[in-house]
């Protein structure tokens, strides 16, 4: 089956035009910054530069500096300025340049913005988006190439999502912001020119739901970001040996999609986890757990199997990049074994 | 020199009723405080707490002139600042006794006391974690083209934390109506201010921000009211934010594990014959703003009100255990 059938969730029925992910979420700004007045973006160099990745471009032309606020090189400040505002009445946008930078502001993020309408007994509400661009592949090396998904996906008050193509990239930041509560978007930064259909105008991808990008019936895959593309790539080579595999796309990591993941493996009765963060205490952990956990053990046929980033900092050397992250080839073959009952 | 001159700005700018409201606030504080501290020792509250006793003329003259659309954020030491930005005193012992009632329906505590309908944006458990959040509240004014002001208190410990610095940078250079008030009580937790800050004075900060800073006695009603006086007008006006330092003591320790070993008994009790609520009563008493009698009655009120407020904590429901979760997400209509 063709994995663009498998695409869900337009709730806006009507026009698609082509874009990049990064023209995608650009186009999901627009459109907030079009519908609210108190919509800010704001982040470092995301003016006149047009963001690190040029994802904000050229929106500071049409909005000017009060709306498309470049914030000095201050993480931990910037980001608890987008928390304050957002608790009484704005709703910022905040962009890191890299996810890499939100550790300097860890403390805004996991004390204050996920915790404070908990502490406040309900009294507070802080709906304020945090815009990450993560992942390897770039030859940036450890400071600017990792996952962090696993980290704030484990702190409750936040929710945490990772699109895969440009459609859900537009809809998951407007959902985002329609969010009451803040939430974290990581952006891979090599899908940022992936082109793909995107409906125009306004409309929300659901967060908490995940996507079957190819359905099978022989293995299970639950994978995320770029890892998406990976094991599609995979689960395409694998179809040419009659290997039909089931691609799940997680989207969502918090709140993650335990029916849909359930009712695959239940299905398929084999699990393959295939994310980019460090593989220990990850993503992959956690589906393990829940499946282990779930209705679907007694369904599995083989060991839950997971493929994740090395036990070690993202390397310079192209090479050694590649290795630290999980590849094609790599869940190729950890696919085929499950299949044929080699594990 | 007139006579007009020697006349305490406060006395000389607030109505005899706004003063007589301070005096009582600042009696509500000391009483509340001391009234948790014994529910604390009979065991009705437990965890811990940050007294601010000797700290009251700071918090009542910061906030003099804030309304309700006036935002506050506050300190782990912010029991007085959220009486004096108008919280009641029920309701922030039901929080202390952990009650469905209090302010954060018992889910935060002392640490985390708030009262958002009034602009308490909230008591913070991280040292330097109010101080971004304040120059957003500032943010969110200027860009709604409110005139509302935000009170960002902190303590002298929170003036070494990289939060204040960036804080107040980006209040600067985007000119948002924010006031910075320290709080210097001289120590964070143990540790020495003048040990652990390269300047004298933390307002001596000010200057690389590009804003006023002002250090004034915090125990003289009067020189904080007009230093927050001239700082809000300035913010009011759209001319940026200012530094405040109020010099000041905590008689108690910082929190219930304290044994005063960093400072001695001597310190503490000279401290204790510049009581700040004793020095403002004499005040209004010399300034003729009112008798001996009428503050006695101020002091009377508070007493009620402190009592009222431990037997409306103690009558209230303690939360659902069933409800651990409930809050950490918007409840969402089905």
């Amino acid at each position: 089956m063709n994995a663009q059938t498998q695409i869900t969730e337009v709730t806006s029925p009507g026009e698609t035009r082509e874009m990049s992910y990064a023209e995608a979420i650009r186009d999901a700004m627009t459109i907030a910054l079009d519908r609210d007045p108190t919509v800010i973006l704001m982040g470092e160099d995301i003016g006149t530069y047009g963001g690190a990745f040029q994802v904000t471009l050229d929106l500071i032309d049409k909005y000017g500096p009060e709306r498309i606020m470049d914030t000095p090189i201050s993480e931990l400040g910037g980001a608890g300025v987008a928390v304050g505002a957002a608790l009484t009445g704005l709703k910022p946008i905040f962009e890191f340049q890299f996810s890499d930078f939100a550790a300097l502001a860890m403390e805004q993020i996991v004390n204050q913005a996920a915790k404070l309408r908990y502490m406040l007994g309900g009294e507070a509400a802080v709906p304020v988006v945090f815009r990450m661009p993560a992942g390897s592949g770039t030859g940036a090396a450890a400071q600017h190439s990792q996952s962090f998904e696993a980290w704030f996906g484990h702190v409750p008050g936040l929710k945490v999502v990772q699109p895969s193509t440009p459609e859900d990239a537009k809809g998951l930041l407007l959902a985002a912001l329609a969010d009451p509560d803040p939430v974290i978007v990581f952006e891979h930064k090599l899908l940022y020119k992936m082109k793909g259909q995107v409906p125009t105008g306004y409309y929300t991808t659901p967060i908490g739901k995940a996507a079957i990008r190819r359905t099978g019936d022989a293995v299970t895959i639950v994978a995320s970001a770029i890892m998406v593309h990976r094991a599609l790539e995979a689960a395409t080579k694998l179809a040419a040996e009659g290997i039909e595999v089931e691609v799940i796309d997680l989207r969502s990591v918090r709140p993650i999609d335990r029916d849909t993941i359930i009712a695959s493996v239940k299905k398929t009765g084999k699990l393959l986890c295939v994310y980019e963060g460090v593989r220990t205490l990850g993503v992959g952990a956690e589906i393990s757990a829940l499946i282990a956990e779930s209705e679907a053990f007694d369904y599995l046929d083989a060991p839950i199997q997971r493929l994740g980033g090395a036990e070690a900092p993202i390397p310079y050397n192209p090479d050694l990049e590649r290795a630290a992250v999980p590849q094609v080839a790599d869940i190729e073959t950890v696919a085929r074994r499950l299949a044929k009952g080699e594990v | 020199m007139t006579v007009q001159d020697n006349i305490p700005f406060a006395i000389r700018h607030f109505s005899p009723a706004a003063l007589r409201e301070a005096l009582r606030k600042m009696h509500l504080i000391r009483l509340f405080e001391e009234g948790a501290e014994e529910s604390y020792m009979r065991g009705l509250i437990h965890g811990t707490m940050h007294l601010s006793i000797g700290q009251e003329a700071s918090a009542v003259a910061t906030c003099m002139e804030l309304t309700d659309a006036d935002k506050i954020t506050s300190t782990h030491r912010g029991h007085g600042h959220c009486i004096a930005k108008g919280a009641d005193v029920g309701r922030m012992f039901a929080e202390f006794f952990g009650k469905e009632t209090g302010y954060c329906h018992g889910r935060g505590g002392s640490m985390h006391i708030a009262d958002v309908k009034t602009g308490n944006l909230g008591a913070n458990g991280i040292v330097g974690g109010g101080l971004p959040i304040a120059v957003g509240a500032a943010l969110t004014a200027k860009r709604l083209g409110r005139d509302d002001v935000t009170i960002c208190f902190f303590g002298d410990g929170a003036n070494n934390e990289g939060a204040f610095h960036e804080a107040l940078n980006m209040a600067a250079i985007w000119k948002l109506p924010v006031i910075f008030v320290c709080e210097n009580n001289k120590y964070g937790m143990s540790t020495p201010a003048a040990y652990a800050t390269a300047v004298p004075n933390i307002a001596d900060r000010a200057a690389a921000y590009s804003m006023p800073g002002v250090t004034v006695d915090g125990n003289d009603f009067s020189a904080v009211a007009e230093a927050l006086h001239i700082a809000i007008a300035r913010a009011r006006a759209g001319d940026g934010p200012s530094l405040v330092e109020n010099l000041t003591y905590r008689w108690r320790g910082h929190s219930k594990s304290d044994r005063n070993r960093y400072r001695t008994k001597d310190e503490i009790e000279d401290w204790m014959t510049r009581d700040p609520i004793a020095r403002f009563r004499a005040e209004l008493i010399a300034h003729g703003v009112l008798d001996t009698a009428e503050a006695e009655a101020v002091e009377a009120e508070a007493k009620q009100a402190v009592a009222d407020g431990v037997d409306f904590a103690k009558a209230s429901p303690a939360p659902g255990i069933g409800d651990v979760t409930k809050f950490v997400h918007a409840e969402v209509a089905a």
